[in-house]
């Protein structure tokens, strides 16, 4: 069974975000493997375990976009490929899933596995637009999977409970955080990484334009969150429970 | 002159700071108070492959260095001195000497079990009597037929009673050359008869790590169980003590490295005077120190391991960073507790523990005033 497993190179999410005008700045930053993406990684992993077959990760990004295949790569993945090019600097989701598209088309693939959005860009709108490209079925929200026999059976995680959903392969499915427990790489994975092979490919390797890759949408402008307002200190002059009674049945919560 | 580490080796020793994170930071103080070695995460260690660091990929390690061992304790030693040392003593003294001084089948059936973290080992040279004066060795071993026959005690001996502890190699007298004892090293099995593992010590620190005194009377092993050639056994020991002080200079650097991002941490939170107590020069002198000493702690026990790794002469290196490093620790430490002020006292807030934990760290392995005499005899100075 050969799947491919999307990755993200993004700016560490445990440190204050660096901006560059609209864009966040991903050159010269921390960067890591999209926590979110290690379920995904996890998850290819234990599928080839069960079934054989190849686990391929899949990143388009900046040249320092490789350092997140080598760490997939480190817990067991078998190869990478990296699509980085200058004119892909303001991809969007819809380019970036066109460009994933057609270098997914050049590998073998049963199943392509994604994180449901990214930990940096949030616009979740990636995966199903790849799985159009590719012409595939999409389910989301995996929590468990099995390969049964070139079907595909999983268990998509809902508010109440699951669905029991099938599908053929080959198919795309998006797996939430906390499905799995990411495997940590040992030293021997990490050894074995620098090894393995990475294709970096540009646009043209593809055989894709610079007006396939346009973006549609720019953002025009960021506004931090609201902060949260200082809490309100009730003194107690004997009234006092008789005003959070107020304030919690103001709030409907009584 | 190159002072980064491999790409390699900072990706393992990211991977090694996130495992702490997920799976030590949140349990630590509950195994301080249980005083027990949690096997649980012996286990999580060996599945990340640390036992093995070392130790070459045929005997089931996974081929790295001595420096990349280093960096896995000072890592854990940010938050956990006591597993740090449980792991410094397995890899450092339990397989090392296997690896070092073993027969090739001797290395071939113990090493694999070790180097997986399947199986621990202790190193037994400290005795009652002995400490500074490891010389001083009482335990004997007297040649029956095809036995050994052990008789003696060992003292403070870590990570001996496991419950995955296999054996604890010892050193003991087995005859006199010229005049001069001759100490032999050799490996008992736990659960051998008449080799008796007592009570586990109430430790000042380091109290969820496995220390023990270990007894033998009458104890009978098979000649084969000598390790390393007869009457090598205490030159043997001496130089696994060598690679073990940088090892130690690894754990004081984390410790103190873990009390100073705490009171980094603390100084920015705390206010008095209605501004952070960072903001005062008296904590940022504080800080600032602690900063350097670490920094300088760090660098030297990173020299000392690369002079080891190109097989330079390493032994007063060796000393310098495990002096350095071991007295920094219990003066950050110290400092770090007054950041915090009363809470520092409290056990709830890392730095207290990390206070109780340091002391241990002038002592073991050599104290301090051991790494003094090593140093200046280096120096050519005269021995008493």
């Amino acid at each position: 069974m050969n799947i491919v497993v999307c990755v993200k190179h993004i700016p560490d999410p445990n440190l204050p975000p660096e901006m560059d005008g609209t864009r966040l700045k991903r050159e010269g930053v921390q960067g890591v493997l999209d926590p979110g993406d290690e379920f995904g990684v996890e998850a290819g992993l234990q599928l080839k375990e069960q079934h054989g077959g190849e686990v391929t990760l899949v990143s388009m990004g900046p040249p320092a976009a490789r350092e997140a295949i080598t760490r997939g790569l480190s817990m067991g993945a078998d190869k990478g490929i990296l699509v980085s090019d200058d004119a892909l600097q303001n991809a969007d989701a819809l380019v970036t899933a066109r460009v994933l598209a057609a270098a997914i088309k050049r590998a073998e693939f049963d199943l392509v596995i994604a994180g449901v959005e990214s930990t940096d860009g949030y616009t979740g709108t990636m995966p199903a637009t790849l799985a159009e490209f590719l012409d595939v079925p999409m389910i989301t929200f995996v929590k468990e999977l099995e390969n049964a026999e070139g079907n595909l059976k999983v268990d998509r995680q809902t508010a109440d409970g699951y669905h029991v959903v099938e599908a053929p392969l080959p198919a795309l499915i998006t797996v939430t955080a906390g499905v799995n427990e990411p495997r940590y790489a040992s030293f021997k994975g990490i050894m074995a990484a620098k090894k393995k092979p990475v294709d970096e490919l540009s646009l043209a390797d593809l055989g894709l334009s610079g007006d396939d890759v346009a973006s549609k949408q720019t953002v025009k402008e960021l506004s931090p969150a609201e902060e949260r307002k200082a809490g309100e200190v009730v003194e107690d002059d004997g009234t006092a429970a008789e005003k959070i009674a107020d304030f919690l049945a103001e709030a409907k919560v009584i | 002159m190159d002072f980064d580490i491999s790409d390699e080796q900072r990706r393992f020793q990211g991977v090694v700071r996130s495992f702490v994170d997920d799976a030590i930071r949140p349990n630590v103080e509950a195994w301080d108070r249980s005083h027990e070695l949690p096997m649980d995460a012996v286990r999580q260690m060996a599945e990340l492959g640390l036992f093995g660091l070392p130790f070459p990929e045929e005997f089931g390690g996974s081929g790295s260095d001595f420096l990349t061992l280093c960096l896995a304790i000072e890592e854990i030693a940010r938050v956990d001195s006591s597993l740090a040392i449980t792991l410094e003593a397995a890899v450092g003294l339990g397989s090392m000497p296997v690896y070092r001084f073993g027969s090739e089948s001797q290395r071939k059936e113990l090493l694999p079990e070790l180097a997986a973290g399947e199986a621990l080992a202790a190193f037994g040279l400290t005795e009652p009597g002995g400490g500074s004066d490891a010389g001083a060795t009482r335990t004997r071993a007297r040649q029956d037929g095809g036995e050994w026959v052990i008789n003696g005690s060992k003292s403070f001996i870590t990570n001996s009673g496991t419950p995955i502890t296999k054996f604890v190699t010892i050193t003991a007298i087995t005859g006199e050359v010229d005049g001069n004892k001759e100490i032999t090293a050799i490996v008992v099995p736990n659960g051998t008869r008449g080799f008796e593992v007592g009570k586990a010590y109430r430790k000042m620190g380091w109290h969820h790590s496995d220390t023990h005194e270990l007894a033998f009377s009458d104890c009978r092993v098979p000649l084969d169980n000598q390790l390393g050639e007869r009457g090598q056994g205490f030159r043997n020991f001496l130089e696994i003590l060598d690679d073990g002080r940088i090892a130690i200079a690894a754990l004081a650097v984390g410790l103190a490295q873990g009390c100073l991002d705490e009171s980094v941490k603390y100084v920015h939170e705390r206010t008095a005077f209605g501004r952070p107590i960072g903001s005062f020069q008296a904590l940022q002198f504080k800080i600032a120190d602690m900063a350097t000493k670490v920094e300088l702690a760090r660098t030297m026990y990173y020299k000392a391991a690369w002079l080891k790794e190109k097989e330079s002469p390493y032994k007063k290196e060796a000393a310098m960073a495990k002096l350095y490093a071991s007295e920094i620790a219990v003066d950050v430490a110290r400092e770090a507790v007054q950041v915090h002020g009363g809470y520092g006292y409290i056990e709830e807030f890392d730095v207290c523990r990390h206070f109780r934990d340091s002391k241990i760290l002038e002592i073991g392995e050599g104290t301090s005033e051991i790494m003094r005499i090593l140093i200046a005899r280096s120096l050519g100075l005269p021995e008493a």
